[in-house]
């Protein structure tokens, strides 16, 4: 094996809520935790989605939001010391001789660890496409739905479409450079910062951008090579010459690469026993909203429940010779220890 | 009371409704395809449909905060609502919507 590798008793996937406990019910039983998601900070949905949206069936707490509950959860985890490793997909879980698993991300890093934790929610945050007929075709060579490079958009023909942050900040930055920029969007109201719409409109009143209010519906070109986009308007369609389009619209989840790990699925949801949680391969578990089992509620707090006999179940994988004796946070001096608290 | 959905193959659907359910959860019991990934807190957009013309005047305007979500919605029309912005009322028996493309549960990422 390779230098690079890190071992661990456990990979979990996914930092959101329930993969955030799980790092503080795995830590109770002494197993270290690497923690991957794709996002840039902790939190899933609570921080994606609703980070100011308030949260009302958490035990313990009558109102808590989404950005609240992530951080007390990093309070609560802070002494297990999980290392976190953001912006990364995972792309492959495999079974090694030994048992434990080669955990590969697409930044290329391997993970070994005894124990994988599927916690990944609803899959992973990927950009919102378009239904517009045949966008697959143009993706990666004329539609791109972030910026990797500036370069590629020197002396094009822009489309931008959105009406948000992404899609003002990348309009401000690629206008010097693009040969044209239109900038699309559904109404002549932008959530963005009003420092970023202020510019937009200052570009627009100088003539060096076009701001069309209507929606992307077409396109057209050939092998990938966009040559327009169609948009509809309240005046009707009407066409504009294009050689990039950039989608701007958020994100939404995707199962992924999940699909390909060899579990049993159902609905695209990873089936666990509700003893363990534990997926069709033994050693990889799978807790919060991806698994499914007779019964199954999409809450938070069944995900921690989840977690707690996930943990139970793992650490007879991970130190199969060790006897466990069940303890409480309230009594146990060792548990207090772990924590710090004493 | 009853709602008409039209699925994306144009198949009307008559769903049975109950006061104070939204729209989208009536969607979503009846197995009828839609994302709604966020489980109806008007926060991801991906529960989107089309409102019949002649039923869009008669409900409650969007909030802005419905508005600003359905900035995200990429083939919104101005007859375009959050599903799960629309509570069921005794008003709103025999309204009628039609399920958007970038509503299905698969497809929508990229």
């Amino acid at each position: 094996m390779s230098g690079n590798e890190i071992s661990t008793d456990v990979v979990v996937i996914g930092a959101g809520p329930v993969g955030l406990f799980a790092v503080f019910e795995l830590g109770l039983l002494d197993m270290k935790c690497h923690v991957i998601d794709i996002l840039d900070r902790p939190g899933g949905q609570c921080a994606e989605l609703y980070p100011e949206k308030p949260i009302y069936d958490i035990p313990g707490y009558p109102i808590i939001t989404g950005q609240q509950l992530t951080d007390r959860l990093m309070e609560q985890i802070a002494p297990f010391g999980a290392q976190f490793h953001f912006n990364r997909m995972v792309s492959g879980v495999d079974k090694l001789a030994d048992g434990s698993f080669k955990v590969t991300t697409d930044a290329d890093e391997v993970f070994v660890a005894k124990v994988v934790v599927i916690a990944a929610g609803g899959g992973s945050f990927q950009p919102k496409r378009p239904p517009i007929e045949g966008i697959e075709a143009f993706e990666g060579k004329s539609v791109f739905y972030s910026v990797r490079r500036m370069e590629d958009f020197r002396d094009q023909d822009l489309v931008i479409v959105g009406g948000g942050d992404s899609a003002l900040d990348w309009t401000l930055n690629l206008q010097p450079l693009a040969r044209s920029l239109t900038l699309v969007h559904r109404r002549d109201v932008f959530r963005a910062a009003p420092a970023s719409v202020n510019d937009m409109k200052a570009l627009v009143a100088d003539g060096k951008i076009s701001l069309v209010i209507g929606q992307a519906v077409r396109l057209e070109g050939e092998d990938g090579n966009l040559a327009k986009v169609v948009l509809k308007t309240d005046a009707g369609e009407m066409e504009v010459p294009a050689t990039r389009l950039m989608p701007f619209f958020g994100l939404t989840m995707k199962l992924g690469p999940v699909s390909d790990w060899g579990l049993d699925l159902e609905d695209n949801l990873i089936v666990v026993d509700t003893a363990r949680f534990e997926t069709s391969r033994h050693g990889v578990f799978a807790i919060g909203d991806i698994n499914t089992y007779p019964g199954k509620l999409k809450l938070i707090l069944s995900g921690f429940h989840e977690a707690a006999l996930m943990a139970q179940a793992a650490k007879k994988i991970v130190s199969p010779e060790e006897k466990v004796v069940f303890q409480y946070t309230t009594s146990s001096t060792k548990l207090q220890k772990k924590l710090g608290v004493v | 009371m009853k709602i008409v959905v039209t699925d994306r193959k144009g198949v009307e659907h008559e769903l049975e409704a109950m006061e104070g359910w939204r729209v989208m959860e009536v969607i979503r019991d009846w197995g009828l395809d839609i994302k709604a990934e966020c489980g109806g807190a008007c926060a991801c957009a991906t529960c989107a449909v089309y409102v019949d013309e002649e039923w869009i005047e008669r409900l409650d305007g969007p909030s802005e905060e419905e508005e600003t979500m359905l900035d995200t919605v990429p083939d919104a029309e101005v007859n375009s609502r959050l599903s799960c912005q629309i509570l069921m009322t005794e008003e709103l028996d025999g309204l009628r919507v039609t399920l958007c493309p970038s509503s299905r549960s698969e497809e929508a990422a990229a």
